[in-house]
């Protein structure tokens, strides 16, 4: 084991309370009064206790690509019933593109990608990436013919006469392959707030009552956001309305985690996190407004407020992944936590005589 | 939450009374085997570590590396480090460590072995002796009754043994990594290096030896620790033997003596491999209330549900309100 840090100060890391006490950066106003003031820790040599994932810039991006799946495929399924054709088509393709997407960074970040098909080895309800994995495979193929089928009529033109029901069957099966990827789509943008909330990174677990919530407004975020980008302004509407819902839910929902995590929300203002949380607020609040305000009325307007609300989609997830490796990485997040809960009476540790 | 379905799988969300290795749908399997590691007496060789290595064919991980933390230059347990010596240099009076306190029925004062001494600080000249004590610790896989490794790996390569321990199949992991950050003690974790390396891109951790357990043998640390601090056994025994311990360290004075993870009311339900320190957790670089992140996934699952109709629900009300 490489060390990833240096190591801690002096010979005597036990008894000496924590030497690098404190460090709230930015800010310099006023700060709320912490439950326990100060909080002194001890660690071995200011080694790690927990260890943060391996996972790569892969995971993120896989975790905005499902939620824009999830949110497209929605936008596609609704566009289709109330007659939106090109919102329609923009939404069916986008989540047929980004659920590749989110494959091939999920098999793409594995330690063995060869082996990425054990995965369908076992349904095991304890594993939220098992059960995200079999809600991807019905949600793919499902969302695949969907999209597919938007070529239809193309190729039921230029088809030779004995091979035109292909197309028609493909027409055909549009619909209803369009509403099972919708069925699906919930859980696909869901699931990923469990997927880290069920670890024992600091951030991400605390963040358990947040997280299902951030993930799924943010799915909303984004595909309401590639709605504004690529569907003209006339059909556009529920594509606004639904990105708007989305950015009030997850600016509440982040608001809650940033005052509800105590010194873990930390992670969620330092640093790169800190920097990525910021400007995820930023982009979705201005995308929101901009696209209420002047989505209706100009393409442009509308093209920028929805490139920002995907931009915001991208920070939020990335922000929060990287708070969570912030968190494992500085043994106070892991500790100090614990302490607290065991002051509070609601453990009594692991410890016995 | 009651899950509507219920699958043969090693998994449970909580562990019996019966053990995890019944709840993992073993019958009639061997009592529970474990570790039970007196930090009191471990004296730092790190023969464990080696006979591990070599026992375990777990490949070299940084060479000449020195952490300026002590004598300890292997830093925490990892992919290719199953058993970790931790040591602290602390200002305190010596604790169990001395010899005699050991054991103190054995007989009398130590017995003299005729080894060359030396002076410890401040003992022969004038001024007054320091206090200082060296806590040493051989850091293992918890093999909890409740492993949250084993509950959120996706492929069912990590499973419960019918020794109750919790083992990775090195040929199904696909190296998801997902097991690295559930672990609440930072065990487990996916071995990076070039390609031909032993199971690199695969998670990796002490299997409790399971090769040696089947052919009825100590596992190879346990085997090769020359002052017995790593205790080999039944569970349930081990448990016993170091409350009894505890017991004689108090009663000998040595009141910073305490069992971690030999609790089974405790965050994962117990440890298989529990430890006797003397400090706090976190100064050995363990966590003081570790808790299994499954235990928490029911209500997690429950509010994940709330927030996809949620989801849904943004998606209908996008349609249906509005002008157009």
């Amino acid at each position: 084991m490489s060390a990833d840090r240096p190591a801690g100060v002096g010979p005597a890391p036990g008894p000496a309370p924590s030497t690098n006490g404190r460090r709230r950066r930015g800010g310099g106003g006023r700060r709320e009064q912490p439950v326990v003031p100060d909080a002194k820790f001890e660690s071995y040599y200011g080694r790690p206790v927990v260890k943060a994932s391996p996972w790569k810039p892969d995971i993120p991006t896989y975790f905005f690509a499902g939620g824009l799946a999830a949110g497209s495929s929605l936008l596609g399924a609704g566009a289709d019933l109330t007659g939106r054709p090109a919102l329609r088509r923009v939404s069916r393709v986008s989540a047929l593109a980004s659920v590749g997407v989110s494959l091939y960074t999920l098999v793409h970040d594995l330690g063995r990608p060869s082996r990425a098909l054990n995965m369908l080895r076992v349904i095991k309800p304890t594993s939220p990436m098992s059960l995200g994995t079999w809600s991807l495979t019905a949600f793919g193929p499902a969302a695949g013919v969907a999209a597919v089928a938007e070529l239809a009529p193309t190729l039921e033109r230029r088809l030779p006469e004995p091979l035109r029901w292909v197309a028609r069957l493909l027409g055909r099966s549009a619909r209803p392959a369009g509403l099972a990827a919708a069925a699906v789509a919930p859980m696909v943008g869901t699931y990923t707030g469990v997927l880290i909330a069920d670890t024992a990174t600091p951030t991400w677990h605390e963040g358990q009552r947040e997280l299902p919530y951030i993930f799924a407004a943010s799915a909303a975020t984004a595909a309401g956001g590639l709605g504004m980008i690529a569907a003209p302004v006339a059909e556009a509407g529920p594509a606004r309305r639904m990105a708007a819902i989305g950015a009030a839910v997850d600016l509440a929902a982040e608001y809650r985690m940033e005052t509800s995590l105590g010194i873990v929300a930390e992670t969620l203002h330092e640093g790169r996190a800190g920097r990525l949380m910021k400007a995820s607020k930023v982009l979705t609040a201005a995308g929101a407004v901009g696209g209420i305000v002047l989505g209706r009325r100009s393409r442009i307007a509308a093209m920028a407020s929805g490139a920002a609300l995907v931009a915001g989609s991208v920070c939020t997830k990335f922000g929060i992944f990287e708070a969570g490796q912030a968190s494992a990485h500085d043994p106070r997040y892991t500790v100090v936590p614990q302490r607290q809960r065991m002051e509070r009476g609601g453990s009594h540790g692991a410890v016995s005589t | 939450m009651k899950l509507p379905f219920d699958l043969p799988l090693n998994q449970s969300f909580e562990a019996g009374p019966e053990g995890p290795a019944v709840d993992a749908g073993w019958t009639e399997p061997p009592s529970r085997k474990g570790f039970f590691t007196d930090t009191s007496i471990c004296i730092g060789c790190k023969a464990c570590e080696v006979a591990c290595k070599e026992w375990n064919g777990v490949p070299q991980d940084g060479i000449y590396e020195l952490l300026g933390s002590s004598y300890d230059n292997t830093g925490a347990l990892g992919a290719s480090t199953w058993r970790h010596v931790a040591f602290i240099e602390q200002r305190k009076p010596l604790g169990g460590e001395q010899t005699g306190v050991a054991e103190p029925e054995a007989g009398g004062p130590p017995v003299d072995l005729g080894m060359p001494s030396f002076s410890r600080p401040g003992e022969s000249g004038q001024g007054e002796r320091s206090d200082f004590r060296w806590l040493m610790s051989s850091d293992v896989c918890k093999h909890c009754t409740d492993a949250a490794c084993l509950d959120v790996c996706p492929t069912g390569s990590l499973f419960r043994t019918e020794f109750g321990t919790v083992v990775v199949q090195d040929d199904i992991c696909n190296g998801c990594g997902y097991c690295v950050p559930a672990c609440p003690y930072g065990v487990i974790e996916r071995r990076e290096g070039e390609p031909g390396v032993k199971n690199v891109g695969i998670a990796q951790k002490c299997t409790l030896c399971y090769d040696r357990l089947g052919a009825g043998r100590t596992p190879a640390c346990a085997q090769a620790c020359p002052t017995e601090s790593i205790q080999f056994g039944d569970v349930d025994e081990l448990r016993e033997r170091a409350r009894q311990r505890i017991r004689k360290l108090h009663d000998a004075g040595v009141t910073d003596a305490r069992l971690y993870g030999a609790d089974p009311d405790d965050g994962v339900g117990g440890a298989g491999a529990f430890f006797l320190l003397l400090d706090e957790p976190e100064v050995y670089g363990l966590p003081p209330d570790p808790v299994v992140t499954t235990r928490d996934l029911p209500a997690m699952w429950k509010r994940a549900a709330v927030a996809a109709v949620g989801l849904a629900a943004t998606a209908v009300a996008a349609f249906v309100g509005g002008r157009r």
